[in-house]
């Protein structure tokens, strides 16, 4: 396996685009990745996509082709493929498009992610998001995405002492986070009270606790480190792509407070990357939720299980704190469109690790953690980057 | 579209209604839903997974009250989901009725009942299933 860089990203802005479809933001995040590589259309040998439901969202399939083709990339007979790992499908894409160029097979491809989800009224898309879950003995008895977190948040309380309020000090770090990122959907901060107050989704959590419904695209390129000398974008290395799994329901888990595939897919990325935990200097984790934050952060071994309610509560994870968490908004307040998430991840790393995030900036990132979640955590992944 | 998902539901009928799972005839271990292979002895209990009727008994792993549901549940809203371990071990998830969310706790002794679980808006189809109260 060869070493393989990131040298363009792309990411449109995150929220209700109701005059933009799922194929212009695709374009237009991928285009934006392109130029700032330094490359033409012409040097890419692949394009991957991560899309969880624009069967359901918009009765498209396909997306790859979809997206080549508009691109104007189809006269080329471009390889393209989309993955579905429900709202991991953007690391899932990443991780295979990073597999393309580590094997040698590809030299330099373009790996996106997109989801159009504003086109339904709310509750269809509370159906759709839930057919990450075990639709035959979850969801048919009435389960949401967001109902099997709050499930979770309640055992986490009972075994830990984890307090509402501490939940509630994850939706007020990020969306201060995300007032100050240009592309976030939220960039306004809330109060803690609001928190609180906020209409109940599943109790105990409300609808600050929750990611939002969201439209919006990200794109990177990823080259091999050879090819990479030559262009002008940015050095950024990957210096592990690692998943995990677990089954897909809840109920049939070792652990209704934590996720296995968290813990096993952060051993084998550390391992791959030869680093340690203390050696990650920030991280964007997959906060679907305001509990999914707390849990990630003690299954991916930075504080102990039960802890992370306290760590958060001290400020650990914010800015300025120990490890910085989700310094882009996180899912919560730059946005959740589904397959889009995992890109955006990575593209919040490798502003950081180039000392491009103005405001947001982490003093002296030189290694950034993204995780990105499927569904209730039957799926895992974790990436590491590194300024090359 | 929504009479090809009537068959999907009304296939999985027996284990709905009457808590049906299965058995590992290799080494005992319950499973609900049922299972095709035995997730400890895998292909050595291809062939001996034995239907296995679970008592309905057990208590609740954790829950929530649920605000914003899935199309087909408005009516029922809110309304109560809760994690239950069964006596025999596996756990499920299912709805609880005929209690307010003072009643229930993590750790309180529910049975099964057989009650509506939804109905689907387009086709009209209603589908029945477990629930669980408080003993
Ligand atoms: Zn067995």
């Amino acid at each position: 396996m060869r070493d393989v860089m990131v040298v363009g990203t792309g990411i449109t802005p995150f929220g209700e685009l109701w005059e933009h479809s799922l194929r212009d933001l695709g374009i237009r995040a991928g285009m934006e990745a392109i130029r700032d590589a330094g490359i033409t259309s012409s040097d890419i040998d692949a394009l991957f996509v991560g899309n969880m439901a624009a069967g359901r969202l918009i009765d498209q399939t396909h997306i790859g082709a979809l997206i080549a083709d508009f691109a104007g990339l189809a006269g080329r007979n471009l390889p393209t493929v989309t993955i579905e790992g429900a709202d991991a499908s953007g690391a899932a894409a990443l991780h295979h498009a990073y597999l393309s160029v580590a094997s040698g097979l590809h030299d330099c491809v373009v790996v996106g992610g997109a989801e159009k989800m504003t086109d339904l009224p709310d509750p269809e898309v509370t159906e759709i998001t839930a057919t990450a879950l075990d639709q035959q003995w979850e969801s048919f008895f009435g389960a949401t995405l967001f109902s099997m977190y709050a499930m979770m948040a309640r055992r986490h309380m009972h075994e830990f002492g984890t307090t509402r309020e501490q939940l509630a000090r994850v939706a007020v770090k990020n969306h201060r986070n995300g007032a100050l990122n240009p592309a976030a959907q939220f960039r306004r901060p809330v109060r803690p009270e609001s928190v609180l107050e906020a209409a109940e989704v599943a109790d105990p959590l409300g609808m600050l606790d929750c990611a939002p419904i969201s439209d919006g695209a990200a794109a990177v390129v990823l080259c091999s480190a050879e090819r990479a000398r030559r262009l002008p974008g940015p050095q950024v290395r990957i210096a592990a792509s690692a998943q995990a799994g677990d089954t897909l329901s809840l109920s049939s888990r070792r652990s209704l407070v934590g996720f296995d595939a968290t813990s096993v897919a952060m051993e084998r990325a550390l391992k791959l990357a030869g680093r340690s935990r203390k050696e990650v200097d920030f991280a964007e984790v997959h906060d679907v939720t305001t509990i999914s934050e707390i849990m990630a952060i003690e299954d991916l071994g930075f504080v102990k299980k039960g802890a992370g309610g306290p760590a958060t509560a001290s400020g650990m994870t914010a800015p300025g704190g120990e490890l910085p968490v989700n310094t882009s908004g996180g899912l919560k307040a730059r946005g959740h469109p589904l397959g889009a998430t995992g890109i955006a991840q990575i593209i919040e790393l490798v502003l950081q690790l180039q000392g491009k995030a103005e405001e947001r900036q982490v003093p002296e990132a030189r290694v950034g953690l993204a995780h990105n979640v499927g569904g209730c955590g039957a799926t895992a992944f974790v990436h590491i980057l590194e300024v090359a | 579209m929504s009479g090809l998902a009537g068959v999907r539901f009304w296939r999985e009928t027996k284990s709905r209604y009457n808590l049906t799972g299965n058995r590992c005839g290799v080494c005992g271990t319950v499973f609900f839903p049922p299972r095709p292979v035995c997730t400890r002895c895998h292909r050595e209990s291809i062939g001996r997974m034995e239907e296995h009727k679970l008592k309905g008994t057990g208590e609740v792993l954790t829950w929530t009250f649920v605000h914003e549901p899935r199309p087909g549940f408005e009516i029922q809203v809110p309304y109560i989901l809760a994690m239950v371990r069964l006596d025999e071990g596996p756990a499920l998830l299912a709805q609880m009725v005929d209690c307010g969310p003072g009643e229930v706790r993590i750790g309180t002794r529910v049975h099964s009942v057989f009650r509506k679980i939804g109905e689907e808006g387009k086709s009209g189809v209603i589908y029945y299933g477990y629930k669980f109260v408080p003993d």
